[in-house]
């Protein structure tokens, strides 16, 4: 009986974070942060975009992430962080230098090749830009694969742009579509204003069968975007959303994230259309 | 492997005996219902009721503890954390078919990849003494009707059924089977007790009467038929979401991690606490948006857990037909009377 006891090494638990390094931090908006992290082990992460990891400040808890910089192998991340609790509260107290935990990368993500050769819609709400941001770079970065890129993207006032730089950069590029609107302008605003769906119609007409949208953001933005790629002849498993729910391990074990039968710590938070309808509880 | 007996008269000594390979769990009465327990020492083996009905608590908390602890900190930082696993040895004694069900679903549910180290360590340091039961607890429990009067294979290391003043001891693992050699308790079976064990079968038999108006092959599609059944608002009305019932469910194994400081403020532990999906903040997130706000829908999220989603992700059964959740709830809602009227429902649903 003894020698079946034999403790496995501790190290082996999913719950023990690496160490992750901040090397840069940025004030985007009054209650968004952009942070790039290393590891300190030199190691490096490999992941997709739509991927996450769990981000710990020991003492106040853990909250789940999402990359948003360009995926495949990286010696680093970026994230975009909104202080809205406890856990992003304490990672905006936080400085170049400091340390964090990080468990993943977590999640399904979504493989870019299989919309290769397709049009490509972005469409990002808020704060969704920052899992949106995975995948623009990501066809960005391999342009001649796809064929027509549009990037619609919103934020409430101009003061709620995120990635600003990103955004300049898209805006120049000959290769993509990006048009942008907020919902209140300011005096020194010239754009778009009205929501997300008004910018449907500022867009160039894409070969809708052979399109893959990929809508980002809050869930009333969704669901209103969704109509309109709909109305477009859009197909619903061709249309990719990320969902949001409380988690609180990312190893599909805790429940808190799930939906009917599905963890969307693991086999989310990527889903098409269809299978938000299928899940019922999705949206 | 051949069945052995072990005379009730060396039960004592064999308990005495396991107690030298791990700290010993056994059902104890805890006036007027019944619980496992760590015996303390020898004078505690009198205390063991292998006449025992149910417990309150499965015997889950061995495996998956109400509090752990899975990370030790020394500040903020992450340098220097360090993971804990408490996988001390441990004998499960006298655990009934149901639970022993209740125990393959809880591994299953923590093997399933990413696996979760530290209850894989404790099962792996847990021997399982199982033991036989020849009639229903009280009206909830329908082992019968969800596959779980008779032990699943490999779970208990050696299976007890009292056969008057005697135990008919069932060899399942090797590790059993060294338990066995171990000790010099037990001798092998004869005819008689052949016999003995085979009445005993009919006599089980002839009391676990299914309870369910169909077979449990059925019931994931009935409930799925039944989903947006009324049923679920009727049944909501009365409950209170206090989690009792998934607190005493032997497959319920939903959890919470916290971060528990120290008096100095600074470092801690990073601890896991059973949670439940019966609680309103089960699933709400940052910014109080709650994506199982309705006390219905929640209600309905157990019930298909334990009837479909943990069957249809583990293969074993999610819930294990126990009676514990119906017998503790305040409410008096009972999951076999649910599962009885969704038979009902789902043709209802079908027809309109
Ligand atoms: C897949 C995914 C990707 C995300 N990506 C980002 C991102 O890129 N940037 C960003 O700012 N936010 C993101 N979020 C939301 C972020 O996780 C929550 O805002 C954060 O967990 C809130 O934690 P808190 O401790 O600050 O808030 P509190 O209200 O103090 O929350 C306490 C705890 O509850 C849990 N919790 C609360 N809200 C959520 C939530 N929305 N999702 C999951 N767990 C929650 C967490 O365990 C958290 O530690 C993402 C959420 C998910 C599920
Ligand atoms: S024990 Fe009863 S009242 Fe409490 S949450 Fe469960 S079903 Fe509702
Ligand atoms: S759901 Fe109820 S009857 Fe089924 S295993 Fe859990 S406690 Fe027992
Ligand atoms: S976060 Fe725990 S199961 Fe998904």
């Amino acid at each position: 009986m003894t020698q079946a006891m034999a403790q496995p090494p501790a190290e082996t638990s999913p719950y023990l974070p690496r160490v992750g390094r901040i090397d840069e931090v940025r004030q985007f908006t009054e209650t968004d942060k952009y942070f790039r992290l290393s590891f300190a082990d030199g190691q490096g992460i490999r992941f997709l975009p739509g991927q996450f990891l769990e981000v710990s400040v020991f003492g106040i808890g853990e909250a789940p992430i999402s990359l948003c910089s360009a995926p495949g192998d990286q010696a680093g991340v970026e994230m975009c962080i909104r202080r809205i609790g406890d856990v992003t509260g304490a990672l905006h107290n936080l400085e170049a230098g400091a340390t964090v935990g990080l468990r993943g990368p977590f999640g399904n993500g979504f493989d870019m090749d299989e919309a290769a050769g397709k049009d490509l819609l972005f469409v990002a709400g808020g704060l969704g830009l920052a899992p949106c941001r995975g995948f623009i770079l990501d066809a960005l970065n391999r342009r001649d694969e796809f064929r027509r890129v549009t990037i619609l993207y919103g934020a409430r006032t101009p003061s709620d742009l995120l990635f600003a730089d990103d955004l300049k950069q898209w805006d120049q590029r000959d290769d993509c579509d990006f048009h942008v609107t907020v919902d209140r302008g300011d005096e020194n605003w010239t754009g778009n204003t009205g929501v997300i769906t008004t910018l449907f119609k500022k867009m160039p007409k894409l070969e809708p069968a052979n399109t893959v949208a990929f809508i980002i953001g809050p869930p009333i933005m969704f669901k209103f975007a969704v109509l309109e790629a709909l109305a477009m002849g859009l197909r619903k498993n061709q249309i990719y959303c990320s969902l949001e729910r409380r988690m609180k391990c990312g190893l599909g074990k805790c429940g808190h994230c799930q939906i009917r039968n599905v963890y969307v710590c693991q086999e989310g938070p990527i889903f098409s259309y269809a299978e938000v309808m299928r899940l019922r509880e999705g949206i | 492997m051949l069945p052995h007996i072990l005379p009730k008269e060396n039960f004592d000594d064999f308990v005495a005996w396991l107690m030298t390979q791990g700290r010993v769990a056994a059902p104890v009465a805890k006036a007027p219902n019944f619980s496992f327990d760590v015996l303390v020492d020898k004078d505690d083996i009198a205390r063991i009721r292998m006449d025992y009905d149910v417990t309150i608590l499965p015997p889950k908390k061995y495996l998956l503890p109400s509090y752990e602890t899975l990370l030790d900190f020394n500040g903020p930082a992450p340098e220097n954390v360090r993971a804990e696993i408490d996988a001390r040895p441990t004998v499960l004694l006298g655990v009934h078919p149901y639970d022993l069900h209740g125990l393959q679903t809880t591994v299953a549910a923590f093997s399933q990849d990413p696996a979760d180290a530290s209850v894989l360590a404790r099962r792996k340091a847990t021997r399982v003494i199982g033991l036989n039961i020849a009639s229903y607890a009280n009206d909830e429990q329908f082992m019968a009707d969800m596959g779980t009067v008779d032990p699943p294979d490999g779970v208990a290391d050696l299976f007890l059924t009292d056969i008057g003043d005697r135990y008919f001891v069932e060899i399942g693992t090797e590790a059993g089977s060294e338990m066995r050699r171990a000790c010099d308790c037990f001798r092998p079976a004869g005819p008689e007790d052949h016999r003995a064990r085979q009445e005993y079968d009919e006599r089980k038999a002839a009391n676990f009467k299914k309870r369910l108006p169909y077979h449990v092959r059925y019931l994931p599609e009935l409930l799925e038929a039944s989903y947006d059944s009324l049923l679920w608002d009727a049944v909501a009305r009365r409950c209170f979401s206090c989690g009792t019932c998934t607190n005493v469910c032997p497959t319920c194994y939903c959890f919470d991690v916290h971060d528990n400081l120290n008096i100095d403020a600074a470092s801690g532990v990073r601890e896991r606490m059973w949670d439940s999906c019966q609680l309103e903040v089960f699933a709400e997130v940052a910014g109080g948006e709650n994506f199982r706000e309705q006390t219905a829908s929640r209600l309905r999220h157990r019930m298909f857990r334990k009837g479909k989603y943990i069957l249809e992700r583990t293969g074993k059964p999610g819930c294990v037909g126990c009676g514990r959740c119906s017998v503790h709830c305040v409410a008096n809602i009972s999951i076999l009377e649910a599962f009885q009227q969704i038979a009902g429902e789902a043709a209802e649903m079908h027809a309109t």
